[in-house]
């Protein structure tokens, strides 16, 4: 009690920067990601290079990506917007891959009646290719951003702030009490947006 | 004009995978409001030859004339709305009721909401389906041979003069099947559509077709009215009538 008396007003202060992060990386990874999706879904040669690029991102270890981010000109630095990048590089590969897997993954007979009935490339794209893969290209998203909460627990080691904050202290000062009061909003976080996106995806999957 | 129109000619055609030849030497003329069925087993190149007609597929050699125009000249998209097509698997869009299915073509022309609706009620009951009951329903909640009335009734939406179809009844159970055939048949004479029919059921064949190219190979072996089909000595076309004749014994 006497913990919350002293830390509550932070842990607000602190998720809303986590809430801040998360969010502002998801908006632009789908920005990003979901044409990229598309696109290589219409040039076949740009999907090896660009799933083995995002791939290859995600292989390393996230402390180093941020860590790496730092000296770079425009985007490094010290702060929010490093740790953004960041997690807008994490964030892309499941929101390229399942938007890339949702529409390969339409049904060839569907697409070829929708040629064959005369629909331009932009027709069966947004009238039927789309619309079909809502529900992956959604779970592309909701696992980008349920990974994002986790991972932005580390932009606090580049000085971004958010729930890191505690783990980082509680890590230091060998204080499991500060090291919960970070964890455990980030748990409900992330299994607030899992469950809520979890039903917008549900709604938006095609009952068979 | 001439009494019988060229509704598709094809000169010389041959379409290759690869280094392999799927169709060759493709030369024959379909007649306006003929119904010419293409026979032959799976991967004679039935499939191919029809695709070729609406431009799902250029031919590698030769020239496929629709209308007059070689299919190289028309525009893909306005080509393919003048050209009805039904595939086996009948390709309705699961996201779409019954009414937005087969109102698809008219919304891409353009079509007033209102004409498209009194269309595609019309439509519903050419191939017997009650519009109250279905227009509202969507595709997963139909049987397969409701379906198929769908794509049938989708293909004549915007009254295009002619139809592909690649083995529309293939996957509907034998009773279903003939009973399809039955009502298109008559559908066929009530419209006077230029149609190609894709089948490997030669019963189906006799049944709808006003000539019949059986394809061995890529090629034509036998272009003949069935009257004249049956009389071929061609191994292949003794083959086809020898299941007909088991059939029908």
């Amino acid at each position: 009690m006497e913990f919350l008396n002293r830390y509550g007003e932070e842990i607000l202060q602190r998720s809303g920067q986590h809430l801040f992060l998360v969010f502002t990386s998801i908006a632009i990874a789908v920005l990003i990601g979901i044409p990229l999706g598309i696109l290589i879904t219409r040039k076949p040669a740009l999907s090896r290079p660009v799933l083995g690029f995002a791939n290859a991102i995600q292989t390393m270890p996230s402390l180093a990506i941020f860590g790496f981010l730092i000296p770079v000109p425009f985007i490094g630095g010290i702060g929010a917007r490093t740790a953004i990048v960041a997690l807008i590089l994490y964030s892309l590969l499941p929101i390229i891959r399942n938007t890339y897997l949702g529409i390969m993954g339409v049904d060839p007979a569907i697409r070829e009646a929708g040629m064959g009935l005369g629909m331009t490339d932009r027709q069966l794209l947004l009238q039927v290719e789309i619309p079909l893969a809502l529900g992956v290209i959604l779970g592309g998203v909701r696992l980008a951003t349920v990974i994002g909460v986790g991972l932005a627990t580390i932009a606090a080691a580049i000085g971004a702030g958010g729930l890191g904050e505690f783990i980082f202290r509680g890590v230091a000062v060998v204080d499991s009490q500060l090291i919960l009061a970070g964890a455990i909003p980030a748990a409900i976080m992330a299994l607030t947006a899992d469950f809520a996106l979890g039903l917008v995806e549900r709604r938006l999957t095609l009952k068979k | 004009m001439d009494v019988m129109p060229i509704a598709v000619e094809f000169q010389q055609v041959a379409y290759y995978l690869g280094q392999r030849s799927l169709v060759l030497n493709l030369n024959f003329r379909i007649e306006s409001g003929e119904t010419l069925v293409l026979l032959g087993r799976s991967g004679c190149g039935k499939t191919t030859t029809l695709r070729l007609i609406n431009r799902l597929l250029t031919p590698a050699q030769g020239e496929v004339r629709v209308e007059g125009i070689s299919t190289c000249e028309w525009n893909p998209i306005q080509l393919r709305r003048r050209i009805g097509y039904v595939i086996q698997e009948v390709g309705l869009f699961p996201h779409f009721t019954i009414e937005r299915n087969i109102g698809v073509v008219p919304s891409l022309q353009k079509w007033e909401p209102s004409q498209i609706k009194k269309r595609v009620l019309a439509l519903l009951e050419l191939v017997g389906l009650e519009p109250d009951r279905f227009a509202q329903r969507y595709p997963h909640e139909l049987s397969g041979g409701q379906r198929q009335r769908v794509g049938v009734a989708r293909a004549l939406a915007a009254d295009p003069p002619i139809l592909l179809m690649d083995e529309p009844f293939g996957a509907l159970d034998p009773i279903t099947r003939v009973e399809l055939q039955q009502e298109f048949r008559q559908l066929q004479q009530r419209l006077g559509k230029t149609i190609v029919f894709v089948t490997h059921d030669i019963q189906e064949a006799f049944t709808l077709g006003s000539r019949i190219g059986l394809m061995q190979a890529g090629e034509f072996v036998v272009m003949a009215t069935p009257e004249e089909f049956v009389k071929s000595t061609h191994p292949e076309a003794q083959a086809f009538l020898r299941v007909r004749g088991e059939w029908n014994s």
